[in-house]
């Protein structure tokens, strides 16, 4: 079966695009699945750091494209799921190195060995982030619960509808619970009711996360994380598992409105 | 958020962020700023009175949104006819 095709996008910089394309990747091949992630960020580097595979890379994306080497060169194997690989960004380049119908042309060659491919877009609006989801059966959208980033998820969205890439689906990341509890933090059903798009998972902010890119192993490896448990969990949905989502805000009971209702919480 | 900010009707933070949030995006899916929108109603005002007479003071327009699609919304209360006029029309 030709792989699905994937961009994880978010307008805004540093809402964990690639952190989670590492962990859903992660999470996918560890389900059995074969995935290749493609780091869309020409220029800026990072999905090779966070999978740990930086000292592995010799040929990155736009040598494909140029004709410096085969696809299957620049192609780097994770190093504990076999079934996992990952095609760098150049560093050195800008994103003018790229254009879509190149980018659709490489997901091409990738569809009939993979089971997955994920696209890491940049941040912004403009040439790199149209490139990653110029060839997207599907696309991602990651937000915050924070204004800022809830607007531009916003304007991605409306992009996505003009280009008709369908409705696409969000991931809120970095859920802080207890903020939430305390109304200083936008809820999920708050941002879902904003956005109004397809919920696909709702990651919990978590210093593990933190952790786990500095050793350059995704937080999905570790079993009992709960940012990990949600990426895994998304991952299951992308395979079209129906996983409930986990209880991050409890709530609903009596004895936490009425502590609510009295400003005691 | 304390009991004491509560009783004093002070809004919590993230019902600010998600009003904030509300405006900004409509204004942005619309590409349409409050002042655009000021002169919209005017235009509007002046179109309609030309045909048939409006209370513009009491007039409201806005842009209200089911799902992600936008809806531009105008209340235009009309003036009860005057008498002269409605025996012209007989």
């Amino acid at each position: 079966m030709p792989a699905k095709v994937i961009t994880i996008a978010s307008g805004k910089g540093g809402v964990g695009k690639t952190t989670a394309v590492a962990n859903l990747a992660v999470g996918l091949a560890m389900d059995g699945a074969k995935v290749v992630c493609i780091d869309g960020d020409i220029g800026l580097r990072n999905l090779d750091v966070i999978l740990g595979l930086e000292n592995r890379i010799v040929y990155d994306i736009v040598d494909v494209i140029e004709g410096r080497c085969r696809l299957k060169q620049a192609m780097i194997r994770d190093k504990k799921l076999p079934e996992l690989y990952m095609i760098p960004a150049a560093q050195t380049r800008d994103k003018n190195a790229v254009s879509a119908s190149d980018m659709t042309r490489l997901v091409k060659d990738l569809r009939s060995e993979f089971d997955f491919v994920l696209i890491d877009s940049p941040a912004g609006i403009e040439r790199g982030f149209k490139n990653a989801i110029a060839a997207a059966d599907r696309v991602i959208v990651i937000t915050n619960p924070e204004v800022s980033a809830v607007r531009d998820a916003d304007r991605v969205i409306g992009i996505l509808e003009a280009e008709e890439k369908g409705p696409g689906a969000l991931i809120i990341n970095r859920l802080n619970a207890s903020l939430v509890k305390n109304h200083d933090m936008l809820s999920a059903d708050d941002v879902l009711d904003l956005l109004a798009v397809e919920l696909i998972g709702i990651v919990p902010e978590d210093e593990g996360v933190i952790v786990s890119s500095n050793r350059g192993a995704p937080v999905a490896f570790d079993p009992k994380n709960r940012a990990g448990q949600a990426f895994r969990n998304i991952a299951k949905r992308l395979r079209g598992e129906n996983v409930p989502f986990l209880d991050l805000d409890h709530t609903g009971g009596l004895w936490e409105r009425f502590q609510r209702l009295t400003g005691r919480k | 958020m304390g009991f004491f900010d509560r009783l004093l009707g002070k809004k919590n933070s993230a019902e600010s962020a998600k009003e904030r949030l509300q405006l900004v995006l409509i204004h942005d899916r619309t590409d349409l700023t409050p002042a655009e929108l000021d002169s919209l109603k005017d235009d509007l005002i002046a179109t309609i009175s030309r045909h048939v007479e409006i209370d513009a003071h009491a007039m409201q327009i806005g842009v209200e949104h089911d799902g992600r699609s936008q809806r531009l919304v105008a209340d235009i209360p009309l003036k009860a006819a005057r008498r002269r006029r409605s025996r012209k029309s007989k």
